[in-house]
């Protein structure tokens, strides 16, 4: 695990809706440029979906790790 | 010293929260040993999910509206005046009208709003559905429309998550219906990698939209708008020429929760079981305002007045509390004119889309019609 500071922290484990990459969007709208996110999902889509969609705005990405039964993300706001 | 309840927000979860502790707690509101106030910012109580049916002419906009005083027990007392600030240290709303309400318990239920302004030329170039003035212009706008491309556009965060899919399959059945679907194309964006957050619907959906002819494109989040070209641009870097522009526009919470320092874009902070506003175990959160990432919907909102209206009479009467919110949301889906499925799911069940049917669809039309009960605390 990388060691950096969280900005902004969302649970969305057994989120079945909206779902662990819409909060991510809805993060990376809404917190300000600089910002470090971090998504916990249970659903093992996000650990590609959401690298994939950082990758196509031009947001940083900065780790995904499995941990046990769910996927951490880490991103951040660059832009 | 009677107890003071004050509930912030006439919306679903506020109304309903309001009557179900009236009847928990009919015995000692009577007695005055409990007070039950009502804060909210507007005299009249829309049902949102009717704006869907005002588009289509399907629902008049005075059948989805009462007024709130009508939908409350009369022993609750309601106040027209907006919420400007909450103070949780010293347990006080204030009011626009300089009034100060104290409270032993609160119950906020701001809800959201659409906020179309946050995308460049929104306002200007695009339609859309969520207050009752935009489902007027569009139904207007859909009557005198000649044909074209019609795209339908999702801002994050939106409440009422299967709201862009039940648009596109009653705008292709509308459009079937004027005998036009030769001279429309429909085309249908979404945020996320599919064509719905539910996956299951979103499998559902794919062949749907290939049999109706309907075009898609995914992970498109819309950034700007330009109303003279009709071009509608996406975070991810395409752009979509449209004649007509429908929109979810993005939502943010009511402004007291951001001016009382509860939450970045007017969501608190929820503890997705017990309901209360982190730190303050005097303080519920309800409905839309929480920041749990579950579905904003009317139904969530009720199933979460069920709980905190259980805990704050159990808290009333026992000393303590132990219901818990499982996450549970319910969803009808249009799925058409004449068609809709239904999906409801928990922190720990995932969805399973029911086949549409028509019985579905008449179920929906009469929980519009029902849904004054719920708001009363009856259903």
């Amino acid at each position: 695990m990388i060691d950096v500071k969280i900005d902004k922290s969302i649970d969305a484990r057994g989120a079945a809706c909206p779902g662990p990459l819409m909060e991510l969007i809805k993060a990376m709208r809404s917190e300000p440029v600089g910002s470090v996110i971090e998504i916990l999902s249970s659903e093992k889509g996000s650990s590609v979906d959401a690298p994939a969609w950082l990758k196509k705005v031009g947001q940083e990405l900065i780790e995904v790790e499995m941990m046990g039964d769910y996927w951490r993300i880490v991103a951040k706001k660059i832009k | 010293m009677p107890k003071r309840i004050v509930i912030v927000g006439g919306g679903a979860g506020g109304t309903i929260t309001a009557n179900l502790l009236i009847r928990n707690l009919y015995r000692q509101v009577t007695n005055g040993e409990v007070i039950i106030n009502m804060i909210t910012n507007r005299p009249d109580h829309v049902y949102q999910p009717g704006f869907l049916y005002v588009v289509f002419d399907k629902v008049r906009p005075h059948e989805i509206v009462r007024k709130q005083q009508d939908l409350l027990d009369p022993h609750i007392n309601l106040f027209i005046d907006p919420a400007v600030k909450i103070d949780r240290d010293k347990n006080v709303v204030f009011t626009e009208s300089g009034k100060e309400s104290p409270y032993d318990i609160l119950v906020v239920a701001t809800g959201s709003r659409i906020v179309p302004e946050s995308i460049p030329g929104l306002k200007e170039g695009g339609h859309w559905f969520y207050d009752l003035e935009g489902a007027k212009k569009l139904r207007d706008s859909l009557t005198t429309f000649q044909g074209g491309r019609v795209v339908i556009a999702i801002g994050v965060p939106h409440k009422c998550p299967v709201a862009p899919l039940e648009i596109t399959f009653m705008l292709h059945d509308y459009f079937k219906q004027k005998d036009m679907l030769n001279k429309v194309e429909l085309f249908y964006t979404y945020p996320i990698n599919r064509l719905h957050a539910l996956e299951p619907v979103s499998n559902w959906t794919y062949p749907q939209f290939e049999k109706k002819g309907i075009k898609y494109e995914v992970l498109f989040n819309m950034e700007e708008i330009d109303p003279v070209k009709k071009v509608v641009k996406s975070m991810e870097g395409t752009e979509i020429n449209y004649d007509l522009l429908i929109t979810i526009p993005p939502h943010k919470g009511a402004p007291v929760i951001e001016e009382s320092g509860m939450g970045k874009g007017g969501w608190a902070a929820t503890n997705k079981q017990t309901l209360n506003n982190a730190g303050y175990n005097n303080v519920y959160i309800v409905g839309d305002t929480t920041d749990i990432p579950i579905s904003k919907a009317g139904s969530t909102a009720h199933f979460e007045a069920d709980v905190v209206a259980e805990r704050i009479s159990s808290e009333i009467q026992e000393g303590s509390a132990s219901t818990l919110y499982d996450g549970k949301v319910v969803c009808f889906v249009e799925t058409g004119f004449d068609e809709a499925t239904y999906v409801w799911f928990n922190y720990k069940t995932p969805p399973k889309p029911t086949p549409p049917s028509k019985m579905l669809h008449w179920m929906k039309l009469g929980y519009n019609r029902l849904y004054w009960l719920s708001a009363k605390g009856v259903l």
